[in-house]
């Protein structure tokens, strides 16, 4: 694809912490672009790095974090060289981001219509009252019934699933080219969570945006996504189209989570595991991140960090088994071998 | 041979709710409302539902951590409920609980082996001179290194938190164990061995466990029977094949539906749901689902249904809904 | 809400009638025949039982409670020994005086304590935070005599810009304001500060950021006014500091309050005029504590009836 399809384009992400003086690179060089009017996942476990870049996208970064360096750009535009004022306006206009928390997101002192018309009047000027009535038909948009009534409530007397939905009639209201969600439905029961997703596709499609999905759970990105990215401390260790991906996944790591995942509509005997922890950020190997975990690991492995190559159909992965280098043992098929090599 | 370890029956817990000038009981939350299942030695019993469905009240009452409102619990023949407190704490031997986050119930002063040591002189399970062998097997069952000893709950990771709470319902040899949702903050990497942990523990001691958990993904792999719970009601329960394959209740069948599969090239048809769970409070008359339910009729406004079999149901399969036949030959049709 | 503040205002009654038993019991169980004090030591046997009838100090302790609640309900706190006055009339002229020192102080405690705690917290990991508390931990730990001794020496004395005692006119004011004002203003800055901190990392602000809400309305528009709800109540809890410890002000600037009027009873032995000016300051107290609950409960609307 070419380059300005892409609505944001990260290239060499890196965003640091620094307690007591030490770096803490919670995101380390992370390279990634999201298409026009598509979804890209995120998916990792805690500790991944992946709610900070989406953090680090809106620059949203508080002390004592800091992006480092990388480059992150919109429609061609870098956004890091944005001073503060133009990221604000900017900010729930052109990228919007929804968050895992939706009891805890919004103000518990003002009301769900002064919520929503807040962003009208800083972005499109509008009156109290003109931001009032946008503010109704958003809710409604949203799937929130008596949205008249609603807007003078406050976010205490809303259930989780309808917070979610007022925080994503907030995030959509200015029309944003980039949803930024943020593991939008982690915290909601299965049934409203399959309301919130179905909700986020339909709008998608209605109004063209593309949609940054942070998550954990395969089964979400499975359902929305069109390229997922599997970060992995710090890291992308594979990037694909969501067919590809779980159809044949390249990386060690996405085999074991997903291998590792119990399945409401399989039967499965004993669950695959990863074994170990994920390291330490202060803590982190010299060579591959995932090796220490890996039943794969060979030499090289350990001692040097793969890149992410690109694969003949254009995904990427970044793991010694598809090099030229690879010195372990030949002919490995990471899906099968997956269990054997780990038992080792 | 299978024999029931724990039965209860007509279970209800209901909270009061103070309100007015004069702080009077102005209304009961239904958090259980009459609530009946058993649990058969050597088997895991998961409990499932969204949050506010009372599968954890449910999980405390047996304990009695809660003392339910009314109702019966069996466990090897004795009622727990006419149990004294202090027989109780005896009981307690052997009926222990995990809860989701450990750290929340283990002294974040006390090191493992305090934990742990506690835990036993409790129940006097063992002579003071046999427990330290007994804690070093404790932690090489739950896969902790005996260099883990001296350490602090903050010093461990959630699944490793995770596992010294396993050896502290272990340390006292219970036969029953509450496991309150007890993988559900764990990323799903370390969620996978702390299930395989548990599977394997029940082969090897041969215990028993009532599992709670919203995740069916995790139930699935880890139940022999299933029981799905729905403000505060029991309405479906049977075995495990019987309740993923062939489930008879809307409920049950939107709930599996409404998760997503991990496989983008089967996506499912879904049934839609409307709206959010209605409040315990004040829940809807008849089938408490007929608020949200695409098949529902007067019927299920005005009467209550009871669980049933029907005739392509096989085991101890039931479900609690008016219209099963209908739904499945057809004859209904959801409307939305 | 409505229900809330009825509430509310029930539970004060059997807060009031302690308060009135605590009195009564304190000034009847301390040592020292309360007759005896009024006639004089050299009185004969037969006057001090003539006081003891009059009074009623001869009824049974429970009798003698009644009568005075009854008497105290209607506005009536008894006579004054020293000076024959209703205690009622003397405790409520002084009482403005006291108020009025009280209310400048607590303005300028709530004015100087909130802008020193916002900028403190926006300012965090600053210079500015770090000087911002340590003054306010001077602030907290001066005894307000020895500020106001202070300040009467360099103001009063030495630099001549303000009187020396006094109270009434605008310069008159300023000293014993500040000297009485200056705890309270370092409580609340503090108090404020780790309430706007706390706040500031919640959710909903990183949610105000991302609407593009400018820094400065996310301070002042998202972050204060939750921020504000604990500090309220401190400035309720302030208000009754401020009461008690304008005693020590108003006498170390020869202010004529309640506070200097309490100990002057004291030293005099005059009971009526402490009982009464005690029960006054105590139903003070606890009206404003009712007061704070209410808005506390205004302010934040999520709080729980129980």
């Amino acid at each position: 694809m070419s380059q300005n399809e892409n609505v944001l384009e990260i290239s060499d992400l890196r965003t640091s912490f620094f307690i007591e003086g030490d770096e803490i690179k919670a995101v380390d060089g992370v390279t990634i672009n999201v298409p026009k009017g598509k979804t890209v996942g995120v998916v990792g476990e805690s500790g991944s790095g992946k709610s900070i870049t989406s953090l680090s996208i809106m620059r949203l970064i508080q002390h004592p974090g800091e992006i480092v360096e990388g480059s992150i750009s919109m429609n061609g535009e870098d956004l890091l060289s944005k001073s503060e004022r133009q990221m604000q306006q900017l900010r729930g206009n052109q990228i919007s981001m929804i968050f895992q928390e939706p009891m805890t997101s919004l103000n518990p002192v003002y009301t769900v219509g002064e919520q929503i018309s807040e962003v009208y009047r800083i972005h499109q000027g509008l009156s109290k009252k003109e931001a009032l009535t946008k503010s109704v038909e958003m809710l409604e948009l949203v799937g929130i019934p008596s949205p008249k009534e609603r807007i003078k409530q406050y976010p205490h007397e809303l259930s989780g699933g309808m917070r979610q939905r007022v925080m994503i009639a907030i995030a959509l209201a200015c029309n944003p080219e980039l949803l930024i969600a943020d593991e939008p439905t982690t915290a909601l029961d299965v049934t409203i969570q399959a309301q919130i997703l179905e909700l986020i596709k339909k709008l998608q499609s209605q109004l063209g945006m593309s949609v940054f999905l942070i998550t954990h759970d395969l089964g979400v990105v499975a359902e929305t996504c069109d390229y997922v990215a599997v970060m992995y401390a710090g890291k992308i260790v594979e990037y694909a189209d969501v067919h590809s991906l779980f159809r044949s996944p390249k990386h060690p790591y996405t085999v074991g989570l997903m291998q590792s995942l119990p399945r409401h509509d399989i039967d499965q005997e004993e669950l695959n595991v990863i074994e170990g922890n994920v390291p330490k950020p202060g803590n982190m190997p010299d060579g591959c991140r995932f090796a220490p975990r890996c039943p794969f690991a060979s030499d090289i492995c350990e001692k040097r960090l793969p890149d992410l190559d690109e694969l003949e159909n254009g995904n990427k992965v970044r793991c010694w088994i598809y090099s030229d280098e690879w010195d372990g043992k030949a002919e490995v098929n990471v899906v099968d071998d997956y269990k054997t090599a780990g038992n080792q | 041979m299978t024999t029931k370890l724990l039965e209860i029956n007509n279970l209800k817990q209901y909270f009061p709710i103070k309100g007015g000038i004069f702080g009077r009981t102005v209304n009961h939350v239904k958090a259980v409302d009459d609530v009946s299942f058993y649990v058969n030695e050597g088997e895991t019993l998961s409990i499932v539902g969204e949050s506010g469905c009372g599968k954890s009240t449910t999980g405390r009452a047996v304990l009695r951590l809660d003392d339910p409102t009314s109702g019966e619990i069996t466990f090897q023949g004795d009622d727990l409920l006419a149990l004294n407190k202090q027989q109780m704490r005896r009981k307690r031997k052997d009926l222990q609980i995990i809860f989701q986050d450990p750290y929340a119930s283990i002294n974040p002063r006390q090191t493992v082996r305090q934990i742990l040591e506690e835990a036993m002189s409790i129940q006097k399970v063992l002579p003071k001179a046999e427990r330290m062998d007994k804690i070093m097997e404790l932690l090489d069952t739950v896969g902790l290194g005996s260099h883990q000893l001296d350490r602090f709950p903050h010093e461990f990771s959630g699944g490793q938190r995770q596992r010294i709470g396993i050896a502290r319902a272990l340390a006292v040899d219970p036969k029953f164990i509450v496991c309150d949702e007890s993988v559900s903050a764990l990323d799903v990497s370390i969620q996978a061995q702390v299930l395989n942990l548990l599977k394997q523990l029940q082969r090897d001691l041969n215990l028993t466990y009532l599992f709670i958990a919203h995740d069916l993904g995790v139930v699935r792999h880890i139940s022999d029977r299933v029981a799905v719970m729905y403000l505060g009601k029991i309405v479906e329960i049977g075995e495990k094949k019987e309740i993923f394959d062939n489930p008879k209740h809307p409920y049950t069948k939107s709930l599996l539906s409404a998760i997503p599969v991990p496989d983008p090239s089967n996506q499912q048809e879904r049934i839609h749901l409307k709206g959010d769970v209605p409040s315990p409070i004040d829940p809807p008359t008849g089938c408490r689902f007929h608020t949200r339910c695409p098949f529902a009729t007067e019927k299920c406004k005005n009467e209550v249904p009871e669980l049933r079999v029907t005739k392509d149901m096989t085991g101890t399969h039931q479900a609690a809904c008016h219209h099963i036949e209908e739904i499945e030959s057809g004859a209904k049709q959801p409307n939305y | 809400m409505f229900v809330f503040t009825i509430r509310r205002i029930l539970q004060t009654i059997p807060v009031l009638l302690g308060v009135t038993i605590l009195v009564f019991l304190m000034m009847h169980l301390v040592p020292g025949d309360a007759a005896q004090i009024i006639a004089g030591e050299a009185a004969s046997q037969q006057t001090i039982e003539q006081i003891r009838e009059r009074l009623g100090l001869n009824d049974p302790l429970p009798m003698q409670y009644f009568n005075f609640l009854l008497n105290a309900l209607q506005g009536d706190l008894g006579t004054s020994i020293q000076s024959g006055q209703e205690v009622t009339e003397e405790v409520f002229s002084r009482f403005w005086v006291t108020l009025e020192l009280a209310f400048y102080s607590m303005i300028l405690s709530v004015f100087i304590g909130l802008i020193a705690g916002i900028i403190s917290a926006v300012r965090h990991y600053t210079l500015t935070d770090a000087l911002t508390m340590i003054i306010a931990l001077f602030g907290l730990s001066m005894p307000n005599f020895w500020l106001g001794l202070m300040l009467m020496q360099w103001f009063a004395i030495e630099l001549k810009i303000f009187p020396v005692s006094g109270w009434g006119s605008p310069e008159q004011i300023v000293l014993p304001v500040i000297a009485l004002g200056t705890a309270g203003a370092a409580i609340i800055a503090r108090m404020t500060r780790s309430s706007m901190l706390e706040v500031i990392s919640q959710d909903y602000i990183r949610t105000a950021r991302a609407k593009g809400v400018k820094e400065r309305y996310v301070i002042y528009k998202h972050a204060l006014k939750n921020a504000l709800i604990p500090v309220v109540t401190v400035i309720g809890l302030e208000f009754g500091t401020l009461l008690t410890g304008a005693v020590l002000t108003e006498t170390v600037f020869s202010i004529n309050g309640l506070g200097r009027y309490i100990v002057e009873s004291i030293q005099a032995r005059d009971f009526p005029a402490v009982q009464g000016s005690v029960l006054v300051v105590a139903v003070i107290f606890i009206i404003v504590n009712l007061l704070v609950d209410i808005s506390y409960r205004f302010l934040n609307k999520r709080i729980d009836l129980n």
